[in-house]
């Protein structure tokens, strides 16, 4: 019967079905961070249980460091604790742990593709919604929660029934200046936050083909904010070329064995997809969030919308609520809206190429005086790689901050924060209320648009600067 | 983990729309290296002002709703990251069961592992439940899950579905690890078969 890569991985990592149609799935990767491991290690410590396979396990932190004067250690004490907690419990149960001033070290999501730890046709699991970033690579990659981490540390598998299949296919190519962010923006506009409970997504196309691999995993992360548990995209040419070499990449006769078998990853002709949903990508405008949530997308050429037009009670709430929020006046023209500060960076977009655009963007301009706009690097890799392209000075030129690798005022759980009321450009994936520090408004954006934004002191359509 | 059992508690009315973790328990919070103690910060943004006082017009914060073991909530509930700390704060508060249309995955999965039972609803039975828990402490609700019924303050009752494995381990308080383990000898061979036939891994 024909079947989708979903159904294929899932077949291949079945370990136990039991009567009730619970499976227990086999899991191929562990990445772990700081901040949902502890209470997972210290529940194997409880049970006096060992990690099953720490060779199969990677440990970084991301969440708490910070992005500047590293060197000196981290201040905040309870952000320091959790970070030696891992750094310890690493070392108790034998799992390789990058510290801090390792040049490895970066946003989880990002260490594991640079490492060649993710692969296709593999399981990986995070406790961390954004694991759906390594589909990009035709994994089946999802976040889970401390008890799972837990199980997976002792077991290695994890208790799962299966979702259902969902195909996103985005047809036609990117105009210029329109990017992943703003093709996975746009589902998520369309499909909405829960169009994807219950459900994998692979995306297809010819707009998904064409994305280099960095674009890919900007699209699979934020498959999460469409409610889907993963999101995939095919291996092929580009994924093996981005891998080969990679320090945990297979080598030799086992790197020609893997291409052979990755080969038979993509889903067959005629498979079956529990629902289809088309884009067409040769009209996508820049798309950004006016709301406090990630589904409340809009054009660069269009306005915030009027919550006196809308019928149904609740949506219209919760429209007004999130306009009160963003402290936004209906049909307020986006390119209106000033802000106070631009954010790139992410394990959705702080990646090399989305650091090039963005001193593309910036070269031989200034951040407006109004703004003030930081660059976060996602790995240490990635910050030496920009480094020696020169793109670090462009940007400090044009007057940006230049940092060290994190996941800084994605969430801001470092000293990286929005103060109350103040607007953010943010390449991140999170645009909920408190997200970035409380108070704090963050409107959803393409790294090409937050530095043109930054430059600007409000939104611009970078199609015409 | 306790074992489920039947609650008959108070239902506060939460009637936002994709209420994300991010809500449930800000991320100042996450620092912490235990599970226990976070029911305090429990929705802490909405519950709270910055200098810490006491929002009145908060659900929770009203005086008939303080104790109550029961949560219905707008759709997609529990939405955004995969942080357990949400429902550790739920459970820690006294939580026991949330209702609503639908929830984020994770955090419906999470739910279990903490002792939560959450319950998917038509949006009918939803739009029922929040007007009895409007009623404030007179809309006690019993919520029995060996049965998979629900039954409002005026005797009417509502059935629900859940996975079968999942409503055993939630009524016996079953460790999912301690299961898993069980099955030893299959992952062992699973294993086996994976090192030789793709090595690389
Ligand atoms: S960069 Fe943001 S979304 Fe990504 S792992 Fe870090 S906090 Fe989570």
């Amino acid at each position: 019967m024909a079947r989708t890569m979903y159904d294929k991985i899932w077949d291949a990592h079945m370990v136990d079905v039991q009567d009730d149609g619970t499976c227990l799935l086999y899991i191929d990767r562990h990445l772990v961070h700081e901040v949902t491991s502890p209470q997972a290690f210290e529940g194997l410590r409880m049970s006096g249980r060992k990690v099953r396979a720490p060779e199969k396990t990677l440990a970084v932190a991301d969440h708490n460091v910070p992005t500047e004067g590293r060197a000196n250690g981290i201040a905040d004490e309870e952000s320091r604790i959790q970070v030696e907690t891992l750094e310890k419990n690493a070392k108790d149960f034998g799992v390789e742990y990058l510290e801090m001033l390792d040049i490895r070290q970066g946003v989880v999501h990002i260490v594991g593709p640079e490492q060649g730890f993710t692969l296709p046709g593999t399981t990986i699991v995070c406790g961390d919604s954004h694991t759906s970033t390594h589909g990009a690579f035709g994994a089946l990659a999802h976040g889970i929660g401390t008890s799972e981490v837990e199980h997976v540390l002792a077991t290695q598998t994890l208790i799962q029934s299966k979702a259902k299949n969902m195909k996103i296919e985005v047809t036609g190519a990117l105009p210029d200046h329109v990017t992943a962010k703003d093709i996975i923006l746009a589902v998520i506009g369309e499909i909405g936050t829960a169009g994807g409970t219950g459900y994998v997504m692979e995306y297809t196309g010819e707009a998904i083909q064409a994305l280099s691999m960095e674009g890919r995993m900007t699209v699979c992360n934020m498959s999460i904010e469409g409610g889907a548990r993963a999101g995939l995209i095919a291996p092929d040419e580009k994924t093996f070329e981005y891998l080969k070499g990679r320090p945990r990449s297979p080598q030799g006769a086992d790197w020609d064995a893997a291409v052979a078998y990755w080969k038979t990853l993509p889903t067959d002709e005629g498979a079956h997809f529990d629902k289809v949903v088309t884009l067409d990508a040769s009209n996508l405008p820049p798309t950004l969030t006016w709301g406090t949530s990630p589904e409340n997308v809009v054009s660069i050429e269009g306005s915030v919308p009027d919550p006196s037009k809308i019928e149904d009670a609740a949506k219209r709430t919760a429209v007004e609520r999130s306009l009160a929020y963003m402290g936004l006046e209906a049909n307020t023209k986006m390119t209106d809206i000033k802000i106070d500060r631009a954010f790139i960076g992410s394990c959705t977009n702080g990646r090399i190429e989305d650091i090039r655009e963005v001193a593309r963007v910036a070269k031989g301009k200034k951040v407006a005086s109004t703004v003030s706009a930081m660059v976060v690097p996602g790995s240490g890799l990635v910050k030496e790689q920009a480094e020696q392209e020169g793109l670090d000075k462009i940007l400090i030129e044009a007057g940006f901050d230049w940092r060290e690798p994190g996941c800084s005022m994605c969430l801001a759980m470092n000293a990286d924060k929005l103060a109350e009321g103040e607007r953010c450009a943010s390449t991140s994936n999170r645009n909920f209320e408190g997200r970035q520090g409380r108070g704090g408004r963050t409107h959803l954006v393409s790294p090409e648009m937050a530095a043109a934004a930054a430059i600007a002191g409000h939104f611009v359509d970078v199609r015409k600067v | 983990m306790d074992k489920f059992k039947k609650v008959d508690g108070v239902a506060a009315p939460l009637p936002i729309l994709n209420v994300d973790t991010d809500m449930i328990i800000p991320k100042q919070f996450l620092k912490t290296i235990k599970r226990t103690g976070l029911g305090k910060n429990l929705f802490d943004e909405m519950r709270f002002t910055k200098e810490g006082a006491e929002i009145p017009d908060f659900v929770l914060n009203k005086p008939q709703y303080r104790n109550a073991e029961i949560l219905v909530a707008g759709d997609n509930f529990g939405c955004g990251s995969s942080r357990e700390h949400a429902p550790w704060a739920i459970a820690d508060f006294g939580i026991k069961v949330i209702i609503s249309t639908s929830f984020a995955d994770i955090f419906y999965n999470n739910c279990f592992k903490n002792g939560i039972l959450p319950i998917k609803l038509s949006q009918s039975d939803v739009d029922k439940l929040m007007d009895d828990a409007e009623r404030g402490a007179n809309a006690t609700v019993s919520v029995d899950l060996e049965a998979q019924e629900i039954k409002g303050p005026d005797g009417g009752t509502i059935s629900f579905d859940i996975d079968p494995f999942r409503k055993h381990c939630l009524l016996e308080g079953l460790d999912d690890v301690g299961l898993t383990l069980q099955k030893e000898e299959k992952i062992t061979s699973f294993e086996k078969t994976r090192a030789s036939e793709q090595p690389w891994l």
